[in-house]
Parts: C-alpha cells; sequence; structure tokens
C-alpha cells in the first residue's frame, strides 16, 4: 500500500515542484517545442514585480477575496440563524433550494446569470426598468467594471452560501438548548446569546469555513473567462486570469509561473490556519 | 413545574406580538427562498420555452406552451454527443482510479504507522489548496512533453490527483473507525487476510466508496479550466467545455434558448448525485468540527 502513497505523493506533488522550476525560466514558444526552458534566475519575478499592474491585480485580488468572502459568511450565518428558527416545512423548502444552487455545476452557473444579465433580452434588466429604474433598459453591466464586478461577486457569493449555511446550520444545532435557556434566564438578550454563547462555541467552524471560502474565492477563473467572453479586459483581471493570460495568450509560461507562483504562496498562509484548525480539532494525528 | 411551563408555553403561543413575528419570518424565508432557486428555476423556465417566449422584451415568467425544441436544439449541436461521450469516458476512469488509489493509501494511513505519516496528511491538504489556474501551466507543459496534451488520458490523470486528497481524506475517516479487533476475529476464525479484507473491511467502507465516487464524480463532470487548457480540439472536449463555448465561442449572439437547454442537461447527472451526498461532502471538508 505504500507505493499507491508513492504515486498519489509523486503526482500531486510534482506538477508544484514544475512549477516553481518553471517561474525561474525563459519559457516560451520555442521552449514548449525543444522542451528545455533556459534558466533566467529572478528574471520573471523582477519583471513582475517591477510591474505596476501586478500590483494592481494583486490588489484587486485580495479585495475581490475580501469582499466576496465578507459577502458569503455575514450572509450565511444570518440565514442559517433564520433557518433555526423557521418551521419544518420552511425548512425543507429553503434547504432544497439551497441543495439545487449547490448542486449547479460552476459552467452551468455563469451560463444561467450570462442570460440573466444579458443586456437585450436579460430578467434583471426587465424587472430594473420595470420598476421605473429607466437606466437599466437594455443596459450592459460590463461596460462600467464596478457593476460587472457586482454581478460576478453576485455569481461567487450565490454559489458559496449554500454550503456555508447549510454547514453552520449543522453546527447550529449543536449549540445546547440549555446554555441558551440558562443566558436568557440570567437576562441575555437575543444578540448577547449570540454573541456570548453561540458564537464561542461556532468559531472553530467559523474559522474552518472562513479559510476555505478565502482559498476558493482567490483562485476564481472560469466565472469571469466565460462571463467576458474568454476576453476579459484588463479590468476583469485577476491574478488567476493574469496567470493565466500571459502563460497561454502571450506564451510566456515562465512568467505567468511566476504569479501562479505568488498566488500559492499566499494561499499558504490561509492554509496553515485551516489546517492548524483540523490538527486541533483532532483530525490530524 | 412542568405544568408551569405547559402553560407559559401555551400563552406564549397565544401571543399576537409572537405571531406577527412568526409571519414575518416566514415572509422572509420564502423571499430567501425566492432569491436563491430563481436562477434554476429561470434556466429551467427559459429551456422550456418557445423561441419567441425567450426573446422578449416583456418579462414572460412561466413557459406558456412548453416545448422541448430548445432541447432538440442542444442535442443536436454540433459536438453534443461526442462531449457526453468524452464526458462520460473521463468520469468513469477518473472515478476507478481515484477509488481505488484513494482505498489502498487510506488503508496506509489508518492502519499502520510510518515515518512521515503525519507530514504526508498536511501535504495531502496542502496540495488541495493549490490554486487550479497556478496548476494548469505545470501540467499542461508535463503533459505536452510526454505529448499527452488533446488525450483524454492526461486529462484521466490531472483530475486523478485533484480528487485524490479529499477521497482518501473522506476513506481515511471509514477506514479508521473500524475496530482491529473485527478483522483479528476474522483472521483467528481461518480467514486469510485477502479474506478478511474482502469480507469485512469492504463492506464497512462501502458508504464511504459510493460516497468518494459520487465526488470524483462531480468534480470530473464539472472541471472546466483544464479541460479547455488541454483538450483543443472540438470533438475531444467534454460537457463543460461545450456547454461555455456558446458564450465563449461566438461573436453573433447566443442563443439563450438552447444554452439553457444545454445547461439544464449538463447540471442534471449532477443535481441527481449531489442530492444523494451532499451530506457527506459538507460534513467531509469540515471534519470533526460538526459531530452528527
Amino acid at each position: 500500500m505504500l507505493p499507491a502513497l508513492a504515486v498519489i505523493g509523486a503526482v500531486l506533488a510534482y506538477p508544484l515542484y514544475k512549477l516553481a522550476v518553471l517561474s525561474f525560466q525563459q519559457y516560451g514558444i520555442a521552449e514548449l517545442i525543444s522542451g528545455k526552458g533556459t534558466w533566467i534566475g529572478l528574471d520573471n519575478y523582477e519583471t513582475i514585480l517591477g510591474d505596476r499592474r501586478f500590483w494592481v491585480v494583486l490588489g484587486r485580488t485580495v479585495a475581490f477575496t475580501a469582499v466576496t468572502v465578507g459577502l458569503t459568511m455575514v450572509l450565511s450565518t444570518l440565514l442559517a440563524l433564520l433557518l433555526a428558527r423557521l418551521g419544518a416545512f420552511m425548512r425543507l423548502l429553503i434547504t432544497t433550494g439551497l441543495v439545487l444552487a449547490w448542486a449547479m455545476p460552476p459552467v452551468v452557473a455563469v451560463t444561467i446569470w450570462t442570460w440573466m444579465v444579458d443586456y437585450e433580452f436579460g430578467v434583471l434588466n426587465w424587472t430594473l426598468s420595470s420598476i421605473g429604474l429607466e437606466y437599466f433598459d437594455r443596459h450592459d453591466w460590463f461596460v462600467n467594471p464596478w457593476e460587472g464586478w457586482a454581478v460576478i461577486t453576485a455569481i461567487i457569493v450565490w454559489g458559496a452560501i449554500p454550503f456555508v449555511t447549510i454547514t453552520l446550520y449543522a453546527g447550529l444545532t449543536q449549540v445546547s438548548a440549555d446554555l441558551v435557556e440558562a443566558a436568557s434566564i440570567d437576562g441575555a438578550g437575543g444578540f448577547r446569546v449570540f454573541r456570548d454563547i453561540t458564537l464561542p462555541i461556532l468559531k472553530p467552524i467559523f474559522v474552518i469555513l472562513a479559510s476555505l471560502s478565502v482559498i476558493w474565492n482567490f483562485q476564481v477563473y472560469s466565472q469571469i473567462w466565460i462571463i467576458r467572453n474568454a476576453r476579459p479586459e484588463e479590468d476583469y483581471f485577476l491574478l488567476s486570469i493574469y496567470s493565466f493570460v500571459e502563460s497561454f495568450n502571450s506564451s510566456r509560461y515562465g512568467l505567468g509561473s511566476a504569479i501562479a507562483v505568488v498566488m500559492v504562496l499566499a494561499m499558504l498562509g490561509v492554509t496553515f490556519v485551516y489546517i492548524r484548525q483540523m490538527t486541533r480539532l483532532g483530525e490530524i494525528e | 413545574m412542568s405544568s408551569v411551563a405547559a402553560r407559559a408555553r401555551v400563552k406564549r403561543r397565544r401571543n399576537p406580538r409572537r405571531l406577527v413575528r412568526r409571519a414575518g419570518l416566514n415572509l422572509l424565508g420564502l423571499l430567501v427562498f425566492a432569491v436563491i432557486a430563481f436562477p434554476v428555476y429561470w434556466m429551467m423556465s427559459t429551456a422550456f420555452k418557445q423561441g419567441g417566449e425567450v426573446l422578449s422584451y416583456e418579462p414572460q415568467w412561466l413557459p406558456t406552451r412548453p416545448t422541448l425544441d430548445s432541447f432538440r436544439a442542444a442535442v443536436e449541436r454540433d459536438f453534443f454527443w461526442s462531449s457526453v461521450r468524452n464526458s462520460i469516458i473521463v468520469v468513469l476512469a477518473v472515478v476507478a482510479l481515484s477509488v481505488v488509489l484513494a482505498f489502498l493509501a487510506a488503508v496506509a494511513l489508518a492502519k499502520f504507522r510510518f515515518y512521515g505519516r503525519r507530514g504526508f496528511v498536511v501535504v495531502i491538504f496542502a496540495v488541495q489548496m493549490v490554486p487550479l489556474a497556478a496548476l494548469v501551466i505545470p501540467l499542461y507543459i508535463t503533459l505536452s512533453a510526454v505529448d499527452q496534451v488533446n488525450r483524454l488520458s492526461g486529462v484521466v490523470v490531472a483530475y486523478t490527483a485533484l480528487v485524490l486528497p479529499f477521497c482518501v481524506w473522506t476513506l481515511r475517516g471509514f477506514v479508521a473507525g473500524i475496530p482491529k479487533e473485527l478483522e483479528e476475529a476474522a483472521l483467528v476464525d481461518g480467514s486469510t487476510r485477502l479474506g478478511a479484507f474482502v469480507r469485512i473491511l469492504l463492506p464497512l467502507v462501502a458508504p464511504g466508496l459510493v460516497a468518494t465516487s459520487i465526488f470524483a464524480f462531480i468534480q470530473a463532470w464539472n472541471e472546466y479550466i483544464i479541460a479547455y487548457v488541454m483538450l483543443s480540439s472540438q470533438d475531444r472536449q467534454t460537457v463543460t467545455v461545450w456547454l461555455a463555448n456558446f458564450i465563449t465561442g461566438t461573436n453573433r449572439g447566443v442563443e439563450w434558448g438552447t444554452l439553457m437547454a444545454g445547461a439544464t442537461l449538463t447540471a442534471l447527472p449532477v443535481v441527481v448525485f449531489f442530492v444523494l451526498v451532499h451530506r457527506r461532502i459538507a460534513f467531509g471538508l469540515t471534519a470533526g468540527a460538526v459531530k452528527q
């Protein structure tokens, strides 16, 4: 059985090693054909770190991750609290909706949203203009990047909420009713019960869900790629798209790898938090 | 004491302010349901609409005369059947490979102590966190060096590597939960090691095997970026690439009705399996944080 472990280790670790090596190489079309890169040391890193565009994209990626994860966590928490207060029928109804949304493959989800925000026949523009907002009559959501990002944020958050909500709700059911009742008798209001009882008990789940969400949203790629028609404007670049475009559109694989390495390094920190939390819970022994 | 509590409960139920609150919560719940489920509803309702109802400047909330025209157009579109076939081949191969490998690895992790075991587990987790957009570059370079670009086998290897960590993890939980005594008892009763493995271990981890294969199925079916990069010719692509091609592959207007029918067909197998296992996946990723 150890060979199985070895195979897995090799298959998983090799691409990472290769990525690191590529980031120190000049690797273009010629190198792709000959199969050998030229070692150029830190040149790729100097190029990207000295490029203002890179810093803009990095800042945008961090902001995008923060906003989507923040929204996901807050909305999901509220939704989980709502679920806990609803009757069995309503809870089943909402859970069904959540599982349906969760089951949509990301590519399917993005085609649906592309259709909903279509400038000419999209249901969103219909609805907004029919309630008197003339601005949205045949409105193109992607001319102004802020609006475009709002749409992309909605897609990501809509897709992320089901998993987080269902897990949080499962966690909420573990909070003992006796504790809550004891606190209420001692005069704690709804908010205080949430802050002093529910939140501390749920904290491990929060940490895990938040770090997973950061990891996932930091690498969002296909949704933006597809909704921007496989030709995203620079305003719609995240690190993942930037790295992809440098590699596969400009055939500068070394440079693209260097950007990807920066992404991996940034994720390592978050991964550390996630793994530490899992270790504390005794899952990795 | 209990009668006091019962009376208090009755009183509470009659309290009109509580009734209003209850109604308000339910209304909010309905609203939330509407917002969450709407995109899925809209996909299906568009798929069943007639052409004129899809391209209309007036909202048509319901397909008044449902038709299968869009579905027919979708399956007759170029490369639909070849994409479905490719996806099925890839999915079956990934599921078979990953379940076998993951099972062996899980047994090794759960049953044997060896040097660096803990490190291995951490690596399994860490690799899971590496962005796909970052991995696709070395994968492409490596596979093109061994002439596996534009072949399904290259994609199969890549997907297997991607789903393995989760599969190993889930199965490890199942294997670790089986008491050693069970296996030992079988050995004492004259069973061979292989016999004990087949008759004791395998049936007990069967639910885990089902859950992991469905997980591998969903991941392999849904994946886009690697298939998009690796499978360049249209008769080699998978369904997600086929579907995205409606939007990315055209400069003319998108045929929305057909696209939504295609989207419905693409989502269908996943929805079916998802409903079967969504609890397992949620609890696997947050392992132990929520005790059932």
